[in-house]
């Protein structure tokens, strides 16, 4: 470790400022670009600093027993970590710190890694310089820094579930098994979204029917779910553990109140118009196709499947990844119902992920059920007598004679989820599916906390994805239900009502819709702060033209300070340019 | 233990599952043969598709 500087307690007072410095090595990723003992050193002797020492990993285990070891034992009443990103890192050692008896709001962070060591990586000297800098500022800002309590927030135990297909039914029936009142809204006269309109299902080979049959009867009879078909969500307000919503069923409004949100509004399927001769008769969807199987209908001696129709194109880049084993189950079924079938499936890729995709795969061949590769830059040809196609396998242009064209579309996002997720807060990715909070790691909240997503509204997926993934934002939006509380960062503005004018300017600024406009007891309009709601983005306090509002973390009393500290270092930069100048440098 | 639940794997699976659990207020038990957690993606520097370590 590097070299540390503690001064005696009684030099500082018991009631001082006792300011500890912890400068991360980050292995070599900051001490092989700048020189971290310096920045120690130099840290040590900034004013209120007591302890200053380097820690070659200072988020691992050994790294944070280190930092509250010497909060205790120096009796720091405030710790400045020089190490990467407050984003990542920041919640980490506000935590450790709390459980060493500190306020974990008296923590600030210098990002020496990101802002120092890897972008200035050929430049030791400057790159320390500006360390040093950064940890003058946070040491400034330290001991400016009060301690804040978390906020705590009751919940109302209560749900909703936006969408009654397979993904909001079953998230519906595990919010309600766990005792909690859910109410289901489907816009459609009757639960079931897609299902409603497909025959045998992959993988099972079972009926969607059947399976609606014996899901919604459950959701309709819950003691703890109140299902509301034909209704429309109309409005949304409020935040997590106190959503209020508001529904309309015919002409009937009524406001829902509600804990956490569930959205499981599904998706569209393409419609194919001027693709591959789509006329709904003889060359149609996937979507008619199951339907005329259910009617036993399929009057075809030759049928042709076109797959990727609409898909994986510059203007819709994805796969739907539903439409390959939905083409081979039906196409398996097609041939094993009357063997005197031919079943061709044009494909330009099979995407066939899943433990059951190589059973059905086998089966499809085994059946009869003939593969053919295309190109997209030489499509299949439909015309009156069948498709012709370029079988990139063969080599050569092959006619089928086609009685009947089955195009596979890729689910699409609803055209409404846009207008849905503005009403809720909450975004949508380019293709219009709603947005996680983390593509990895949190793939069933949304940003927006409370708030939880699942099934086909967040991507194209199966029935048995649709259902894990409504299980699993059930059980997300469960943590709050069960706790009945939550709490929420303080970093948030606080607006001083004496001194606010009432002019509004933060109230349309507010992204988060946090502020209102109230009257005061004087009559005047003034600006208060949902404390929940607010994120501490900072815009408002940044354009409030009567400086009536606080940043909590980033008040004006700690940037000054900051800048204060800084200036020193800006000076020896400017400097540092000067000598630069001789060689012709301009900065 | 009565209402405790036991977790079989400490990749990034189990390791979740416990987290939701844990915050219900469930005691877990999450039980991992290697001597540290993590799994899979703890011994992948960077995975997709965000690439970075989210460990
Ligand atoms: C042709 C085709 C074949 C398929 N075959 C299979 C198969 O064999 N096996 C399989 O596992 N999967 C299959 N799938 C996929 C399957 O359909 C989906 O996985 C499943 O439907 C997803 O369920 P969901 O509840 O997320 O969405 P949906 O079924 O789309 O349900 C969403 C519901 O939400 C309602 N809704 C939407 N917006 C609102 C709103 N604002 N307010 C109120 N209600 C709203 C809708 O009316 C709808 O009822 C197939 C898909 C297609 C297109
Ligand atoms: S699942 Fe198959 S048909 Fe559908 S988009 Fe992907 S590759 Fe194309
Ligand atoms: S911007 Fe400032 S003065 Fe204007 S309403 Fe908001 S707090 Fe009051
Ligand atoms: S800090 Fe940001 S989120 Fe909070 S009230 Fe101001 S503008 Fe809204």
């Amino acid at each position: 470790m590097g070299p540390g500087s503690l001064r005696s307690a009684a030099e500082a007072g018991a009631d001082q400022l006792r300011i500890g410095v912890f400068v991360c090595h980050c292995g070599t990723n900051i001490a092989g670009f700048l020189d971290v003992d310096a920045v120690a050193r130099e840290a040590g002797a900034s004013p209120g600093v007591v302890y200053s020492v380097t820690t070659m990993y200072a988020c691992s285990e050994s790294g944070l027993k280190e930092i509250s070891e010497s909060i205790r034992k120096h009796n720091l009443n405030r710790v400045v970590i020089a190490a990467c990103s407050p984003r990542t890192h920041e919640p980490l050692f506000r935590e450790v710190c709390g459980e060493a008896g500190l306020n974990p709001y008296l923590v600030e962070m210098a990002n020496i890694r990101n802002q120092c060591s890897w972008v200035h990586m050929d430049d030791k000297e400057r790159a320390t310089k500006k360390a040093a800098a950064l940890v003058r500022m946070a040491v400034a800002k330290a001991a400016r820094l009060g301690p804040r309590e978390p906020i705590e927030v009751d919940v109302d135990r209560r749900a909703v579930v936006i969408g009654g297909g397979i993904a909001g039914m079953n998230a519906a029936l595990d919010l309600g098994d766990a005792g909690f009142d859910t109410v289901l809204i489907e816009r459609e006269p009757d639960l079931g979204g897609r299902l409603r309109g497909l025959y045998r299902l992959y993988p099972s080979g079972r009926e969607a029917r059947e399976v609606l049959e014996e899901f919604i009867p459950r959701v309709i009879e819950h003691r703890h779910i109140e299902v509301l078909t034909a209704t429309e969500l109309t409005g949304v307000r409020g935040f997590i553990g106190n959503y209020v919503l508001t529904v309309r069923t015919g002409g009937d409004e009524r406001e829902l109140e509600a804990g956490v949100i569930v959205v499981a509004s599904g998706a569209d399927v393409l419609e194919p118009h001027g693709l591959f001769g789509y006329d709904g008769e003889r060359v149609i969807t996937q979507l008619e196709l199951a339907r005329r199987m259910s009617q036993g209908s399929v009057e075809a001696g030759t049928i042709v499947m076109i797959q990727c129709v609409g898909a994986r194109l510059p203007e819709r880049e994805y796969c739907s990844r539903v439409c390959c084993a939905n083409a081979i189950k039906n196409a398996s079924m097609l041939v094993e119902e009357d063997s005197g079938r031919s079943v061709y499936v044009l494909y330009r890729d099979i995407q066939g992920y899943g433990t059951e995709f190589e059973d059905w795969f086998a089966r499809a061949r085994e059946a009869g059920v003939v593969f053919a590769r295309y190109d997209p830059e030489r499509p299949p040809l439909v015309d009156s007598r069948g498709v012709r196609i370029y079988d990139l396998l063969l080599g050569e242009e092959v006619l089928l004679p086609a009685d009947l064209i089955v195009l596979s579309t890729p689910m699409v996002a609803r055209p409404d989820a846009r207008s849905l997720g503005q009403m809720l807060r909450v975004p949508v990715d380019k293709d219009g599916f709603f947005l996680e909070a983390h593509v990895k790691l949190r793939p069933v909240d949304f940003a927006t906390e409370g708030m939880f997503l699942c099934g086909a509204a967040r991507w194209p997926c199966r029935i048995s994805e649709a259902c894990a993934q409504a299980s699993a934002a059930a059980s997300r939006a469960l943590v709050p239900l069960v706790n009945g509380k939550v709490v929420v960062e303080p970093v948030v503005v606080d607006i001083d009502e004496a001194i606010c004018r009432g002019c509004g300017l933060c109230r349309d600024l507010c992204r988060y819709a946090a502020i209102e406009m109230v009257e005061n007891e004087r009559g005047l309009a003034v600006a208060r702060v949902n404390q929940v709601l607010c994120k501490g983005c900072g815009v408002c306090a940044a354009r409030c033209p009567s400086g009536a509002m606080t940043l909590f973390h980033f008040t004006d009393e700690q940037i000054r300070a900051m800048l204060r500290a800084a200036r020193p270092a800006l000076l020896a930069g400017a400097r540092h340019g000067d000598e630069g100048g001789s060689a012709g440098g301009v900065r | 233990m009565e209402g405790s639940v036991l977790v079989i794997g400490g990749g990034i699976a189990g390791i979740q599952a416990s987290l939701d659990l844990a915050d219900r207020g469930v005691r877990v038990f999450l039980v991992e043969k290697n001597p540290s957690i993590g799994g899979r993606m703890a011994q992948l520097a960077k995975t997709f598709p965000t690439n970075d370590c989210s460990i």
